[in-house]
């Protein structure tokens, strides 16, 4: 049994992490840079960042770890552990230029891809009770921008959808269907087993497709590209990536391996892109929901509830895992089968984008979030 | 009763219902009816240039790459027939024939474009959508793929000159039709094919330096037996392939012969030449033809037109398309003879079809192609054209490219072709990209009703006054399930 507070200590959640410091009002105009890459599908946060001091995580997924020749797990302090494939991540966690935030989880609790990715861009607390994207909203609270907040996708991503101005560029001309529509589909064909059937498979081999439908170098790519509307003087200061094709249910260690080497890959472009404004900006990485603590019988993790988030750049205050660490012993899971959220998504987004941009975390949590209260987790940012 | 036959009419047996499409009182009689107020050239079809055009521009190619061998080998021509000389492996003068061939490929792609456009509006705006359907059925069954570079801008002509004027006709008709069609004639292979005993065969082996064997070419004659009438494992014999195409010797079209070799006609059209045409009588199918000429093949044709096993091939896949993908044996059986006792009358074996119960279960849906599912799409949310190639283009990404099954078998008219995870994708995917285009200008609440009378689900239902918007409704309604299907 891990010992909690050990963790807290550890991750200098209690050395101020609940702190709520009192910033300066918004500058007129500003040079920080915020990233959000939405990771669809689920990643599987505990092979991503792994539990090892959990004596449970051994008991639970001793034999299901990254493939042996993707290299040795880097350490993160004793009790965590980084999938090999996040080498680079790795390097900037040992710089104290990232971090991850563990067991955290937006407010949705179901296991509908769909849903929990609406509410993960809205920022609501269920799906679709919100109609605009949490990102858009911190928008207006920013101090002014050049160019409008941009999501490097073929249609602006619904974190960003809303009143204020945004924008969307992809790279590739391929079409890519309304999330949303898609979702409520697979609910009409809910009753129909031979279209539910064929949908259920569609939809398995879209998320598949998406390491190939971006192509190997693909997100790589697009992290340069967001690089480039981001180092601008007059550029955009908010940019969206997508990376589809963590749905991992099956044959999880080849297919997370490159999953996560895209996803370093993006965050090594954008450093090297950014240049020295990388020291100005704040990269945030999060996924709809975690994955089984327990993998399922074909070689993959089905749908859970905690997972891990990351967090890098210049100014960011890392080399910490930061949790409130629930355990992974059997119950301690979540409805004995999830890692249990400790944490709120939204209450990152909030203390990161306040922090980053000196904001009054307050002001965004009430404006960006609405009325459930929520505590930003602040200190995690160079101010 | 009505309203939910009001749906098979429209669904099953037309091309998907309008908003405005009334309730029937009598759905099979409606259904019949409409062979009266069929349109054989609508306006869309009417304004197109036809297959004299598309062969002129195929003869003006070869002539072309023909020039640019003479100047390359010094201005010496030989006479070849068409496609061969179109298929012949290039000599040096590479780069001038690549460019013609660029040149008529892109005439060829507009003029495809135009006459599938014509498909569209004419399946858009028609009174007559039953017929309209079975044209499409017909066209399918004696495909032509507009993939050949000498087929791109004549498959969709064939349609519209040898399938729409007979389609409520005789069954002997449309097959002459179509087995003269200049389309069919070159697709197959037929346009050059020359009895090995024919005059101008024992002229080229007289000849010292004779460089091409030419022969007869069995395909045309192969694919009629197996494919548009008797059907594949029927009791035919390879010889009966090897009488049909003899008999077939000298079926070309006019525009590529000239002087000696053969008689000159317009370009496209059907010309029998005596001189290529393999000589003496034959048997086919036991039975002796002992006519000269032309009328010898014709003669075949109008026996195999009429023969139990085409009969049986046609009903079986009539009840196919209409019923079921294993189609019910009673049902092939009365149509089979309803073709054999009206002596190949299609509007016989028609009102047997319609007045079929099998093809009024509602519980037993076919599973749309996605040209049906397309056509039913535009039809539902009202265009009346395609004004641009995004519907081409969009039904070749749902992978049935019109008039380019690529294979003379045509495309396979049963659910486990169509139904699959990706296409299903590709279906929603593109309902949402129409609705994206109607926007809030249609209310799927209302409109689903009227489309799917007595058939709609109140899941479909539900899920689309759900919608978060009305265009997200109208996306729900083209993807139900009741939609995919007819």
């Amino acid at each position: 049994m891990i010992d909690r507070r050990r963790f807290l200590a550890l991750s200098g959640l209690a050395s101020g992490l609940l702190l709520t410091p009192r910033l300066a009002l918004a500058a007129a105009h500003t040079d920080r840079r915020l990233v959000f890459i939405i990771l669809r599908g689920a990643m599987d946060g505990l092979a991503t960042v792994m539990p090892i001091g959990d004596p449970a995580y051994a008991a639970l997924r001793g034999n299901f770890g990254p493939p042996p020749n993707a290299g040795t797990p880097i350490a993160l302090g004793g009790e965590f552990a980084l999938h090999p494939a996040l080498a680079e991540t790795g390097e900037l966690y040992a710089r104290g230029e990232a971090l991850f935030v563990h067991a955290i989880a937006s407010p949705y609790r179901e296991r509908s891809h769909f849903d929990a990715q609406n509410v993960l861009e809205t920022g609501g607390t269920a799906a679709y009770a919100l109609k605009d994207g949490w990102l858009n909203r911190l928008l207006p609270l920013l101090p002014a921008t050049g160019e409008p907040a941009v999501a490097l996708s073929p249609t602006v991503p619904m974190a960003l959808r809303g009143s204020a101005p945004s924008t969307s560029y992809a790279p590739s001309q391929l079409p890519q269907a309304d999330e949303d529509l898609l979702g409520r589909v697979a609910a009409m064909y809910a009753g129909d087993p031979q279209l539910h059937a064929l949908w259920s498979q569609a939809l398995d081999a879209r998320l598949l497709a998406g390491t190939e439908a971006q192509g190997r170098a693909n997100p790589e790519a697009l992290g340069k590209l967001a690089a480039t509307f981001l180092a601008k003087p007059d550029g955009a200061r908010v940019a969206v990536i997508e990376l589809l094709g963590w749905d991992t249910h099956a044959g999880q260690a080849g297919r997370l391996n490159a999953q996560l080497k895209q996803l370093d890959g993006t965050i090594a472009a954008l450093r090297t892109g950014l240049g020295s404004d990388w020291s100005k900006t704040v990269v945030v990485a999060a996924t709809e929901f975690g994955r089984t603590a327990a993998p399922n019988g074909t070689g993959g993790t089905d749908h859970g509830t905690g997972g891990v988030a990351l967090v890098a750049g210049g100014a960011v205050k890392g080399g910490r895992v930061v949790t409130d660490w629930p355990g992974l012993a059997p119950a301690q899971l979540y409805e004995g089968r999830d890692l249990k959220p400790t944490a709120d998504l939204r209450a990152l987004f909030a203390g990161l984008a306040a922090e980053h941009f000196r904001i009054d975390p307050q002001r965004v949590a009430r404006t960006v979030f609405g009325s459930d209260p929520i505590r930003p987790l602040t200190g995690l940012v160079r101010v | 009763m009505t309203t939910l036959e009001t749906a098979i009419a429209h669904n099953r047996f037309g091309l998907g219902a309008l908003a405005s499409d009334p309730i029937l009182s009598d759905p099979r009689a409606d259904l019949i009816r409409q062979f009266d107020r069929f349109d054989p050239s609508p306006a869309p079809i009417a304004a197109l240039s036809g297959s004299g055009a598309m062969a002129r521009q195929f003869r003006e190619y070869i002539e072309d790459v023909r020039a640019a061998k003479a100047t390359d080998t010094g201005g010496v021509t030989m006479a070849v027939p068409p496609a061969m000389a179109a298929m012949a492996p290039s000599s040096p003068a590479k780069s001038a024939e690549q460019d013609i061939r660029r040149d008529i490929r892109r005439q060829y792609q507009d003029n495809y474009g135009g006459q599938a456009r014509a498909r569209i509006a004419s399946a858009l705006t028609t009174l007559a959508p039953f017929p309209e359907r079975l044209v499409h059925f017909w066209a399918n069954h004696f495909a032509v793929s507009a993939d050949k570079l000498e087929t791109i801008g004549l498959a969709g002509t064939m349609e519209f000159e040898a399938i729409r004027p007979h389609v409520g006709g005789r069954f002997v008709d449309m097959l002459l039709a179509v087995e003269r069609h200049p389309a069919m004639l070159l697709y197959l292979d037929q346009a050059q094919s020359i009895g090995p005993n024919s005059l101008i065969a024992e002229a080229i082996k007289r000849r010292p330096n004779a460089r091409r064997q030419r022969g007869l070419n069995e395909n045309l004659g192969r694919e009629i037996m197996e494919l548009h009438t008797l059907g594949v494992g029927s009791g035919y014999t390879q010889d009966d392939v090897q009488q049909l195409a003899q008999a077939l010797s000298g079926w070309s079209i006019g525009g590529f012969v000239r002087g000696p070799i053969g008689l000159e006609a317009p370009d496209g059209a059907f010309v029998f030449q005596p001189g290529w045409h393999e000589p003496g009588g034959r048997v086919l199918l036991g039975k002796r033809y002992e006519q000269t000429g032309a009328a010898q093949a014709r003669a075949m044709l109008a026996d195999l037109a009429v023969h139990p096993a085409t009969a049986r091939h046609l009903a079986a896949k009539l009840a196919r398309h209409f019923v079921a993908d294993v189609p019910p044996p009673a049902l092939v059986d009365r149509l089979a003879a309803a073709h054999v006792a009206s002596g190949g009358d299609l509007k016989a074996v028609y009102r047997v079809l319609v007045h079929a119960p099998e093809a009024w279960v509602v519980a037993t849906p076919k599973f749309k192609t996605p040209w049906e599912w397309t056509i039913s799409s535009l039809r539902a949310i009202g265009a009346t054209t395609a004004p641009d190639m995004k519907a081409v283009g969009a039904l070749a990404q749902l992978g049935q490219p019109i008039w380019k099954p690529g294979s003379p078998a045509g495309w396979d008219d049963i659910a486990a072709s169509w139904a699959a995870p990706d296409a299903l994708l590709r279906r929603v995917e593109t309902a949402g990209r129409l609705a994206a285009l109607v926007g809030d200008r249609i209310d799927a609440r209302v409109l689903a009703p009227k489309l799917l009378p007595g058939v709609l689900t109140a899941a479909t239902a539900q899920a689309i006054s759900r919608a978060d918007r009305p265009q997200q409704g109208l996306a729900l309604l083209l993807s139900s399930p009741e939609f995919m299907r007819r």
